[in-house]
């Protein structure tokens, strides 16, 4: 009965508008930076490795490889400056967590495509 | 004290977070408080000498409280609730019997404090209990790293002081958090966001008090 409360406290604020996307997905997010009293939309492009939490505390964190180094970012789902998110390439993936990819690297960390979900 | 320290029962819901505009997130604590039903007043002029309100707060069926206290609750007519609590005031209180106390009493950005009983921990040992260092890792100690060391001195006093910090019980204590600040306020729901965390688990008892 209180989770229940929380849930709809969550739902009330909840945004509908990202796409559904799941790990393994490549997805490009679009962040609002503020910097220096300005404020501009950058963009990170990656693979979704891990979608953990409920309700507003739920967040995904995507990986990219740049300039050689590997690099993640985790963004809350429910955060205002997550401003988009696109889904660019759904892959196969048979586990929830890709941790794995962090040990691999070049052509041994590419995930193989899968036909697109329907939803 | 300051001049009222009026307040709410309530039960703490649980967890959350809230995003500000600017992506910043703040952590709430959920708490379902009042409405209470204002008992009756007490007065400093009056036989009790002191100022005070109490107040009641979860109704329940007339079998789940003691018989004295369902007269008492006949006596002010009111339904039986689980819980009176008094709040002391400096002053003749404002409200009266018959008052009903909401959460509305709080306002956004208010500084309350929130007490309640806090989780049990059971028994547990120094380190956890009071802070103490414990004993080094290495350097030749054996089996007692978590010990508290010296409790005392020898022949003189020949005993432990009272109040020595040792290992025992700990938590199920009511517990006071200072200073915390009302995000948000749901009449309808009775509901009020506090910023922070509030000692207890939830679906306990909880009085937020004004400061």
């Amino acid at each position: 009965m209180n989770q229940e409360i929380i849930t709809q406290l969550d739902n009330a604020t909840k945004r509908h508008d990202l796409p559904v996307f799941h790990p393994g997905d490549r997805v490009r997010v679009s962040v609002t930076i503020r910097e220096a009293g300005k404020e501009r939309t950058q963009m990170f492009e990656g693979d979704v490795i891990r979608i953990r939490g409920s309700n507003a505390g739920r967040t995904f964190t995507v990986r990219k490889i740049s300039n050689g180094v590997g690099v993640e970012r985790t963004f809350p789902v429910e955060s205002p400056n997550v401003t988009a998110l696109e889904v660019i390439r759904e892959n196969k993936v048979r586990r929830a967590k890709l941790y794995f990819l962090r040990d691999l690297r070049g052509k041994a960390a590419r995930l193989k495509e899968r036909d697109r979900r329907s939803h | 004290m300051t001049a009222s320290r009026m307040g709410l029962l309530g039960r703490k819901v649980g967890m959350t977070r809230i995003f500000l505009e600017d992506g910043t997130v703040v952590p709430v604590t959920v708490i379902k408080a009042g409405p209470c039903p204002v008992v009756r007043t007490k007065l400093a002029s009056g036989k009790d000498r002191y100022n005070a309100v109490v107040v009641a707060f979860e109704p329940v069926r007339p079998k789940v409280v003691r018989r004295p206290e369902l007269s008492y609750f006949q006596q002010h007519q009111l339904p039986p609730h689980r819980y009176l609590r008094e709040f002391r005031t400096q002053d003749a209180p404002e409200a009266t019997a018959g008052d009903v106390l909401k959460v509305t009493m709080f306002g956004a950005n208010e500084i309350v404090d929130v007490t309640g009983k806090r989780k049990g921990r059971g028994f547990q040992g120094v380190m956890k209990r009071h802070g103490f260092h414990g004993l080094p890792g290495s350097h030749g100690t054996k089996l007692k790293d978590r010990h508290p060391g010296s409790i005392g001195a020898c022949a003189y006093p020949a005993r432990v002081f009272p109040g020595k910090r040792m290992a025992g019980r700990m938590g199920a204590d009511v517990v006071t958090t200072r200073g915390l600040r009302v995000v948000g306020v749901k009449e309808e729901e009775n509901l009020l966001l506090i910023r922070g965390a509030v000692p207890g688990p939830s679906g306990g008892l909880v009085i937020v008090r004004k400061r």
